[in-house]
């Protein structure tokens, strides 16, 4: 091991060992009943060496923990990620997908002997259909992009369906968050670009242009609110026009925090929409998933859904079968979907109730929009002094003469305790900055991220800019080597 | 309500810093939903009560005997593993796009990939996939890159429901004989009934062609005791069975594993080592060039939120077994299906199919499965799988007791009277 790298420990700022630069025991952390067969029916031999650490439980919990302390979090500070409403994750959840009739039953379990957990994915198909207006409700997708695909697929089996086989074109606005074209690529579609640059929006007139006649056009996908962070306020015409045409309107529900509980998503015209569970809902985001992205969609396309949807038979819930609805597209994903993370998205929502959730997007606004005017005087917001949403959208224009660029100012936040907003997104602004505070944030925090924000713009102005250079210098690691980890990549130990 | 800070004050003097009157200014002219059909908020207490009720009336794997497999496995999890996923630092941590402060997931998805590569005996392997079901899409799609080719042949016994998956992600494409059209050939192992698979055979098969080998692993402890495919191109599937409890199909664990000449091409994310500005070892994500958060619609895949704290939850739980413990668990899952394979094939009329096979296995019954199953949930014993032709798939783990089985096969012996 290395001896240099444990050498450099400070107090509770460790240096941590990979788990292969541990000497290793001669035993087990798990204390397994000993096998004593000796003929195996495998049809081979038994393999030799793989090249596992080998460790005690006391070293192996160490090793973690040592690990835990390097990672910022929701639970430490404010996590402002534009588009990725970083809200606390409540502890009842957790508690809650803990129950034992929870987390110990098979996918394939007769459904008479799950009858708890059928009862649960409907309740939450209920609430999705209720607060989106959209009835008809999968729950399988296992995360947003995945949802995309889901709805994509949908929207596709349902021209075939129809004979339209030959709408082979997506609209999509070039704000889109990226898994948005690349969905579309995988469903076989091309994209059509619908440029927004002028004032964040979609406007009906470049939405006319970029639909034409409507002949090849199979769908329009859409973030809204967008992620400017604006609500589309011409979306509803673009609909009609949609539709109209033959069109289907996919919304990117990653921004739903700001509407949940107040509009629904039918109102504007949509037809369908993945839902982020780990956003809006709250469910965690595990340094990386897992997440869920269940599809709502209108009842134009109920019939095309991917399956297995719950459905309930007088008092009976069960998994639909092929029999029960032959024009879906298909499965998508091993099984019904992320059930642990159902349990807690409808934890959440029986917490919260609808009561609850009107104030959870209201929330979310108000923090954004007082965020927008408190930072107006030091950053350039892109497309004015407009009212925004859940998140605002700043740029670096007023500081990258002074040679201070977004990246700097992110740094500079985790030098002061935060995480930085989401940078360089979206593509269509330079040096992006989208500011999302979420609700779960106390004005003491946002008034917090407020003066460090006031405190950065007033020391570019002062010419105080060095320093920005080289931020963070307090975390676990300072400014890393990203060009090198890409041209020769070591990608195991 | 409790998870919302702000109060009636801060909300009048935020507002009256914004210069709006109330929040209505901000949802000026949109279709506003005054009263939703849904109930208002709750406290624990009632939510918890509420929510055992549903839990309760479910069958759980430890209430009773369970012979249930069939790609999902119901294995012990260390007390360990649930310590540390809970854990605030990963669990509400986000995907490590600063690294500076997400050393620690970062260090964890470098372990997780080296330990996913020495498995399946191949080089590189990525951060995680959804499930073994949609990674084995994703291995399909990747074959079809790397060799421009269209067809897409499955060899042997996939998993029924991972088929499914792969028509509605490359539905056209798929082929039934190998030909110079061939991009991959999909192999199973152990296959859907239980037996593994000959490496060699199909290998041979694929060089002929030039086409693309993918091995799909559905129970990864299977490696504990069978060779790794390290003559295969792509080794993808599901590793539920280490750290990550069943909980009704999901989350589960994706693993995707190739050869570095692949790398390119590879779906997900993946992390590298590389060094920070004083020169000290470090993690990051790297390669995102093949990601669609900077390739959009040439991107690799369009996979961003994977499967994270669970691949944590399974490099905890391999940390804790380690080389000898794993194959230990690997060995002991064999002994107790070899056990389970002679108590029933003691039964007068029940014969077992399959001449090899890890801790999963085909019976063959005098009459049909789905009767026998249903028969024996009423003596609180969960069978098996049912399949066509009188065949039932079972399996044992080490949570399978000698008394289980006992139980099970005079059970069986008796409903097949």
């Amino acid at each position: 091991m290395s001896e240099d790298l444990i050498g450099a420990s400070r107090a509770l700022n460790y240096e941590e060992a990979l788990l292969w630069e541990y000497k290793a025991g001669d035993g087990s952390g798990v204390d397994l009943p000993q096998p004593k067969i000796t003929k195996l029916r495998t049809g081979q031999a038994a393999r030799e060496s793989i090249g596992l650490p080998q460790l005690k439980e006391p070293q192996v919990l160490r090793h973690f923990v040592r690990l835990s302390t390097k990672n910022f979090s929701i639970d430490h500070g404010f996590f402002p990620l534009g588009s990725c409403t970083m809200k606390h994750n409540p502890r009842l959840n957790e508690k809650v997908a803990r129950m034992r009739g929870f987390g110990n039953i098979h996918p394939l379990q007769p459904q008479e002997t799950v009858q708890g957990a059928l009862a649960l994915m409907f309740e939450l198909q209920n609430w999705l259909g209720e607060l989106t207006g959209l009835r008809s409700v999968c729950l399988t997708p296992a995360a947003g992009a995945h949802g995309e695909l889901a709805g994509l697929m949908t929207i596709k089996r349902a021209h075939e369906e129809n004979g339209e086989d030959h709408r082979t074109v997506i609209l999509c606005p070039d704000s889109a968050h990226g898994t948005n074209p690349a969905t579309a690529a995988m469903c076989g579609y091309t994209l059509r670009v619908i440029p927004t640059k002028e004032n964040g929006c979609v406007t009906l007139d470049a939405f006319k242009e970029a639909l034409g006649d409507g002949a090849d056009v199979a769908g329009m996908m859409v973030t809204n609110p967008n992620t400017c962070g604006l609500f589309e306020s011409e979306i509803t015409e673009c609909a009609k026009l949609l539709h109209a045409a033959g069109g289907y309107f996919y919304c990117d529900g990653a921004n739903f925090n700001a509407l949940v509980g107040n509009v629904r998503p039918a109102d504007f015209g949509v037809d369908v929409m993945h839902i982020n569970l780990h956003k809006t809902f709250s469910t965690p985001h595990g340094g990386g998933g897992p997440g869920s992205g269940p599809i709502c969609v209108a009842d134009s396309l109920k019939a095309y859904l991917p399956f297995p949807c719950v459905i309930k038979d007088d008092d009976n819930f069960r998994l639909e079968t092929r029999e029960d609805r032959p024009t879906s597209f298909g499965r998508l994903k091993g099984f019904q979907g992320q059930f642990g993370m159902f349990v807690r998205a409808l934890t959440y929502m029986i917490s919260h109730g609808a009561d609850g959730l009107r104030q959870v997007a209201q929330d979310a606004v108000l923090n954004a929009n007082y965020i927008r005017v408190k930072l107006r005087d030091d950053f350039h917001a892109p497309f004015g002094d407009k009212v925004c949403m859940h998140e605002a959208l700043f740029t670096d224009k007023l500081q990258k003469d002074a040679g201070v660029t977004t990246l700097d100012i992110a740094k500079a936040m985790i030098e002061y305790g935060m995480h930085p907003m989401t940078v360089y997104f979206p593509l269509v602004v330079n040096g992006a900055m989208l500011v999302e505070p979420t609700e779960t944030e106390s004005k003491e925090t946002i008034d917090r991220f407020v003066a460090v924000m006031q405190k950065i713009a007033a020391d570019v102005r002062a010419g105080d800019t060095e320093k920005f250079h080289d931020y963070p210098l307090s975390s676990p690691r300072r400014r890393l080597d990203e060009v090198a980890a890409a041209r020769k990549p070591k990608l195991t130990a | 309500m409790r998870y919302l800070p702000l109060t009636e004050d801060d909300r009048a003097a935020m507002l009256k810093d914004v210069g709006v009157a109330s929040v209505d200014a901000f949802y000026k002219g949109l279709p506003l939903t005054p009263k939703f059909d849904l109930p208002d908020h709750q406290g624990e207490m009632e939510i918890e009560r509420l929510m055992s009720v549903l839990s309760n009336h479910n069958r759980a794997a430890n209430n009773g005997p369970f012979f249930l497999g069939a790609g999902v496995y119901h294995h012990h999890i260390p007390a360990s593993v649930d310590y540390i996923i809970q854990r605030s630092e990963f669990l509400t941590s986000y995907t490590p796009y600063q690294p500076e402060i997400a050393q620690g997931t970062l260090q964890v998805i470098f372990e997780f990939q080296t330990m996913i590569a020495r498995l399946t005996g191949q080089d590189i392997a990525n951060a995680s996939m959804y499930d073994g079901a949609t990674a084995c899409a994703e291995a399909a799609l990747m074959a079809m890159r790397i060799t421009g080719r269209a067809d897409i042949v499955i060899a042997n016994e996939l998993h029924p429901q991972y088929h499914e998956v792969l028509e509605s992600y490359v539905g056209d494409n798929i082929a039934t004989c190998v030909s110079e059209d061939t991009a991959c050939v999909i192999i199973q192992s152990p296959d859907f009934f239980g037996k593994p698979a000959n490496y060699a055979k199909w290998r041979e098969e694929c060089d002929a062609v030039g086409a693309k080998l993918i091995v799909v692993v559905t129970e990864i402890l299977s490696l504990g005791l069978l060779d790794a495919p390290s003559m295969a191109d792509i080794v993808c599937g599901e590793a539920q069975s280490i750290g990550i409890p069943m909980s009704y199909g999901g989350p589960h664990l994706g693993f995707f594993a190739c050869r570095e000449e692949y790398l390119r091409q590879m779906p997900g994310r993946l992390c590298g080592e590389t060094v920070d500005a004083d020169g000290r070892r470090s993690f990051v994500l790297t390669l995102s060039t093949r990601e669609q958060h900077i390739r959009r619609e040439k991107a690799t895949s369009n996979i961003c939120t994977n499967q994270g704290l669970c691949a944590l939850a399974f490099t905890v739980h391999m940390a804790l077994l380690g080389e000898v413990g794993f194959k230990q668990l690997a060995r002991l899952n064999h002994e107790r299906a070899c056990t389970l394979a002679d108590a029933l094939s003691q039964i007068n009329g029940v014969k077992v199919l399959n001449e090899t096979f890890f801790n999963e296995f085909l019976v063959e019954l005098p009459k049909p499965a789905d009767e026998v199953v249903k028969a024996l949930i009423d003596k609180n014993i969960i069978a098996g799988y049912a399949l066509d032709k009188n065949r039932l798939l079972v399996t044992a783990t080490e949570m399978t007791s000698e008394h289980d089985i006992t139980i099970f096969a005079n059970a069986l012996r008796g409903v097949l009277k």
